[in-house]
């Protein structure tokens, strides 16, 4: 189903801040003015040398990057035989993709003169990139998780708390991201005059899906380089999972204007679109309203969210990105769901081709990969978005593949 | 038919107080006890009762409204049972308005819901997450089927903010009292007489404050400042603590009876 554009307001959609129908400002009054702080902030940061000088300076010295891409030639003979590149989000400074938009976002605090940050997580990978820009750079920092979350991430957790953050287990709804995000919106509501909400994805009200993605998009700018000196030519997809949706903002962003390159985002299918059990928005959700956007959700008749289900906590969200569902409708980008058990199959052949053990979030893109090296045959030129690595995802993989942990349980 | 909003303005004024807003959860905690409990508030005095369209993620609410929004969305209240409930509370006297955050409106259909909600004898709505420039085709759906919209402003708006929240506005502005999320407060915030001053600078609209009024005292205090003092979490808190429904009935008209009186400086 698309959007019934009727009762769309086409005024808002020339709005800054919306793609198309989707995007806009869906919060209370409260919040408008801190929005528009950031807003202008951000505006300002972005045409301040001053500022590109000290967030590059911090990718190159303290995240590690650029992140290197790596050719997969083992995995690839599970992808039809294609050419597969790993851009490896992993190796930068606490394992993923997501200390890009946090170290931007931490300076922008600190430009803002706040010295607090809250941040929501699913995973734990945002929450403890968050927990490290804090530490770096001396603000307090709260991290929501839900306590279903907590669990599946105990490391992470651990993690958050020696980096001295604080980690409060949100016990509402269903005990997950969804739920982390409400009760940071609640904090934040409360406490914003002294507080920054170091949002995790392209998702909120604007301007975080802009502003998130920029800060992101140094991986599409690296990654169309790279691949230019690899292979002396474009790629012919560019992939990545959706959670949220932010590693894959970042990387087709550095491809959107070349037509020939595919993009392809894979959501989680959890136990199969068809159980209900899933994270599937693009398959299974409509348009709708979550989190101070409008974007693609899951939800019921009467526009109840619907609670999402994967194995893998960073993709367990039932909105997405409003960028995304733009890309989406207008058939720039493409979508699919990859079940949990396609997920961990590829999760453990990249383990046992490339010595390389994915995120299980990651694991999504690279079952992607496989679909897709298929369709597209050897000749075919696959860039992968490595977002991160799987050490916080061990004791999940260990059950699902019925390792012995020890004594543990 | 029953006072639009405007006249339960002009009714409080020509009386030299304000008016009692009193919000629950619709279905709340099912639907037939939700129906008896807004009879008690009508009954007892409350001038227009705000019927709440229970949401799944009501990030703008404390712990106590979550409590009773879940309770409600287990009990099975729909949007359709929403409706009903006002069509059945405006046919016992009430004014009623609805609360509702912005996506169960969007899915139900923003026409459909404006006719429905018309039809069913409500006057009004207030959408806590709906800012004036989302909302062009809402305007156009109240404006149809003479319904008030009444959106928010909030310590930290400014003036031009406040300038377009109110001109979008009909029936009352809604002034948050604090910057914070819904429930029972020992102190209504000092931020209040500030911000409803500066709304009266931009408008000749009533204001009612909300967010943190429990009691008959500071609902007097809020009154003195303001049109319409509006209560919520206080309601929902009487009815969590009560054991049954008689206890929580009597409870709903004791605190409504005493808001009542605090709101003709009578506390
Ligand atoms: C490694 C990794 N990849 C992907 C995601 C999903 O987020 P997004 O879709 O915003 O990239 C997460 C989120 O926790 C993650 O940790």
């Amino acid at each position: 189903m698309t959007i019934n554009r009727v009762e769309i307001d086409a005024a808002a959609e020339a709005l800054p801040g919306h793609f198309g129908p989707y995007g806009g400002r869906f919060v209370p009054e409260a919040l408008t003015a801190a929005l528009d702080e950031l807003d202008a902030a951000f505006r300002a940061a972005m045409t301040d040398p001053a500022f590109a000088e000290e967030l590059s300076s911090l990718e190159r010295d303290y995240t590690g990057r650029p992140s290197i891409m790596t050719r997969a030639h083992r995995f690839a003979e599970y992808c039809g035989g294609a050419h597969i590149y790993l851009k490896r989000e992993d190796l930068n400074h606490t394992g993923s993709h997501k200390i890009n938009n946090v170290l931007g976002q931490a300076l922008l605090t600190q430009r803002m003169g706040k010295k607090r940050v809250i941040a929501e997580t699913g995973a734990g990978q945002h929450g403890v990139a968050s927990a490290t820009a804090a530490a770096l750079l001396g603000l307090e920092c709260t991290v929501y998780m839900g306590e279903e979350d907590t669990k599946r991430q105990a490391l992470n957790v651990a993690r958050m708390k020696l980096l001295g953050a604080e980690v409060i287990p949100v016990t509402t709804g269903s005990r997950t991201l969804k739920d982390a995000i409400n009760e940071a919106m609640r904090d934040w509501v409360t406490t914003v005059d002294r507080t920054h909400y170091l949002l995790g994805t392209v998702t909120g009200p604007a301007p975080f899906p802009e502003m998130v993605r920029t800060f992101h998009s140094v991986i599409g700018r690296e990654a169309r380089e790279q691949i230019l000196s690899l292979e002396g030519r474009l790629p012919d997809a560019a992939v990545a999972c959706v959670g949220g949706g932010s590693n894959a903002m970042g990387l087709f962003s550095g491809f959107m204007d070349d037509p020939s390159v595919q993009l392809r985002g894979y959501e989680a299918g959890g136990d199969g679109v068809e159980t209900g059990r899933h994270a599937a928005r693009f398959a299974a959700g409509t348009p709708g309203v979550l989190h101070g956007a409008r974007t693609y959700v899951m939800q019921d008749e009467w526009g109840q969210t619907v609670s999402s289900h994967s194995i893998s906590a960073g993709l367990d969200y039932p909105g997405v990105g409003p960028e995304h569902a733009w890309l989406h409708d207008t058939g720039r980008a493409m979508y699919e769901a990859v079940n949990d058990d396609e997920a961990m199959n590829a999760f453990q052949i990249l383990s046992k081709t490339e010595g390389i053990i994915p995120a299980i979030e990651t694991a999504h893109a690279l079952a992607g990969a496989m679909r897709l090296g298929q369709e597209l045959g050897p000749d075919a030129v696959i860039v992968v978005n490595l977002s991160g690595r799987g050490d916080k995802d061990v004791e999940t993989a260990a059950r699902w593949f019925g390792i012995p942990l020890g004594d543990r349980e | 038919m029953n006072p639009r909003l405007s006249s339960v303005f002009e009714t409080a004024r020509a009386e030299s107080r304000a008016a009692l807003i009193g919000y629950l959860p619709a279905g709340f905690p099912d639907h037939r006890s939700s129906v008896e409990l807004f009879h008690a508030m009508t009954d007892a005095g409350v001038d227009a009762i705000e019927v709440g369209l229970p949401y799944s993620d009501p990030l703008m609410d404390g712990p106590a409204i979550q409590e009773a929004v879940s309770m409600a969305l287990e009990a099975g209240t729909t949007t359709d049972v929403v409706l009903d409930i006002v069509e059945q509370i405006s046919g016992h006297g009430a004014t009623a308005l609805v609360m509702s955050y912005w996506n169960p409106i969007e899915r139900y259909g923003v026409q459909r819901f404006a006719e429905r909600l018309a039809s069913a004898g409500g006057v009004g709505v207030i959408t806590p997450d709906l800012t004036p420039e989302e909302a062009g085709p809402w305007s156009a759906a109240t404006d149809a089927f003479g319904i008030d919209r009444v959106f928010l402003v909030a310590p930290s708006s400014t003036q031009v903010r406040i300038d377009t929240v109110t001109s979008a506005t009909t029936g009352f502005v809604y002034a948050a009292s604090t910057m914070g999320v819904t429930g029972a407060r020992g102190q209504v915030s000092s931020a209040a007489p500030e911000l409803v001053a500066r709304v009266r600078e931009a408008t000749k609209l009533p204001i009612a404050v909300g967010l943190g009024v429990s009691t008959a005292a500071q609902a007097q205090d809020v009154a003195r400042y303001s049109d319409g003092v509006i209560v919520g979490s206080a309601f929902v808190n009487a009815i969590l603590e009560a054991t049954d429904l008689a206890a929580a009935l009597r409870a709903v008209s004791k605190l409504a009876t005493e808001l009542s009186a605090g709101v003709r400086g009578e506390a």
